[in-house]
């Protein structure tokens, strides 16, 4: 179910324009406030929906986990470092509220500086391994980390 | 410095004239707008948008409440025009919206007060619709060539024009060639050019109402009131609570935020927020 925008909700910004990977999400010559030009091209990925500061877009969940009538509202805070979602069913009975974090640190303060880092040698340039690898991947850490060595078990009913 | 340019102008019409123009696009704003709540059935939508928050309401609202969201919504979303994220958009309209007001209150006092007598109209009213004109002129025009053309991202050039620049254009043409014809009194031909489209800008703005976007400052202040209401009562319009991360409830209910982000989670700053966005 494509995305959809409460006009009087929208101030029309453009955040969702510049979001949009499908780049479907317009300014209405009209109105100049957003609008979903093509529902059918809509991938449901929820960008615009999340970076509407006016919380403006909706998107009408899939009937599977909620049916008809339903509403499925999402806020991401990038302040907070959060995103909280609240699925309610249409009689209102259900009324989930879930949050979970989105970042551990502040935005843009550990980013790699790859261009300090010194150039390979040509060693490691004919070696299999990529860029930090073994550390990335934990492997100087005692080989390779799998669930047995790490003691854990499959749970019965949870496909990983 | 500068004089009633109404006054100039009852050489040839009678003030009575002017005063029945006014009332007339007066009544063209009122009878616009109520058709145009019609036939969008706006007032429709917020009623049963208005009901159906009731529904998901947490907690009835006192008249007191409901007193104080209006206070806080006329003082931020009227006043300031606070709902706007970017600041060039929100200084442009601060600068249109209380130049149209200041202009539209100075000339109805200029034709209703001053041209019918012959009390020469005090210096501060005239200069303060000069000044109203000359507002909506800045804001409008940072408008038109700064903030709503798009051309990087659109390749839209400045004079192409949809039905959306409508409201802005027409208010536009009315200041800017009210202006000049008031700088050009006694300029003869040039002046009358100038004094015609003015009225035909004012015309335009005034009776379009249906098809422009004029009305929207009488519904914005509806929506921002009923969007703050529906905070205050609980309902949120469905939205979920976001609540404090370092409440131990909340952590206790949600273990990921003290596990990822620790005890008391710090400020992230901005994100993808950091940057504004292209568009309008």
């Amino acid at each position: 179910m494509p995305t959809f925008v409460y006009m009087t909700r929208c101030d029309g910004c453009g955040h969702c324009v510049d979001i949009c990977p499908s780049d479907i999400m317009h300014i209405d010559p009209t109105m100049r406030r957003a609008y979903n030009i093509e529902p059918n091209m809509c991938w449901e990925c929820y960008s615009c929906v999340k970076a509407c500061p006016q919380n403006a877009i909706d998107v009408r969940g899939y009937a599977d986990f909620a049916p008809l009538g339903h509403s499925v509202r999402v806020i991401r805070d990038e302040e907070k470092g959060v995103i909280a979602w609240r699925i309610k069913s249409r009689n209102g009975e259900t009324d989930m509220n879930l949050l979970a974090p989105i970042t551990t640190k502040p935005w843009g303060t550990h980013i790699p500086k790859l261009a300090d880092a010194p150039a390979p040698s040509q060693e490691m340039r004919d070696s299999q391994l990529l860029f930090n690898e073994p550390k990335y991947i934990r492997m100087d850490d005692g080989d390779i980390h799998t669930l047995k060595s790490n003691k854990l078990t499959m749970k019965a009913g949870v496909y990983y | 410095m500068f004089t009633n340019p109404f006054h100039d102008l009852s050489g040839f019409l009678t003030p009575a004239v002017m005063q029945t123009y006014v009332v007339l696009m007066f009544l063209a704003v009122v009878a616009g707008t109520i058709i145009d709540v019609i036939h969008k059935k706006s007032a429709q939508y917020f009623f049963e948008n208005a009901q159906k928050a009731k529904q998901s309401a947490k907690r009835t609202l006192s008249t007191g409440d409901k007193v104080s969201v209006a206070v806080s919504t006329v003082a931020n979303e009227i006043l300031t025009s606070s709902e706007f994220c970017n600041p060039h958009r929100r200084i442009a309209h601060l600068l249109t919206m209380y130049g149209f007001i200041i202009f539209v209150v100075t000339t109805v006092m200029l034709i209703f007060a001053y041209t019918p007598t012959a009390m020469a109209a005090p210096g501060i009213v005239v200069a303060l619709w000069h000044i109203g004109a000359l507002m909506v002129c800045v804001g409008g025009y940072w408008f038109w060539f700064k903030i709503r053309v798009d051309v990087n991202s659109e390749g839209n050039p400045w004079y192409r024009l949809v039905r959306a620049d409508l409201f802005v254009l027409s208010l536009l043409m009315t200041t800017t060639f009210a202006l000049l014809w008031s700088v050009t009194q006694g300029a003869g031909i040039l002046n009358m050019l100038f004094f015609v489209i003015f009225v035909a800008a004012a015309t335009t703005l005034f009776c379009t109402v249906l098809w422009s976007k004029f009305a929207h400052m009488f519904f914005k202040p509806a929506a921002a009131y009923q969007k703050k209401l529906t905070k205050a009562d609980g309902s949120q319009e469905n939205l979920p609570d976001l609540g404090d991360l370092s409440d131990s409830a909340l952590q206790a209910r949600y273990p990921d935020i003290p596990t990822y982000m620790g005890a008391n989670p710090p400020y992230m700053g901005l994100g993808i927020k950091r940057e504004s966005p292209n568009h309008y």
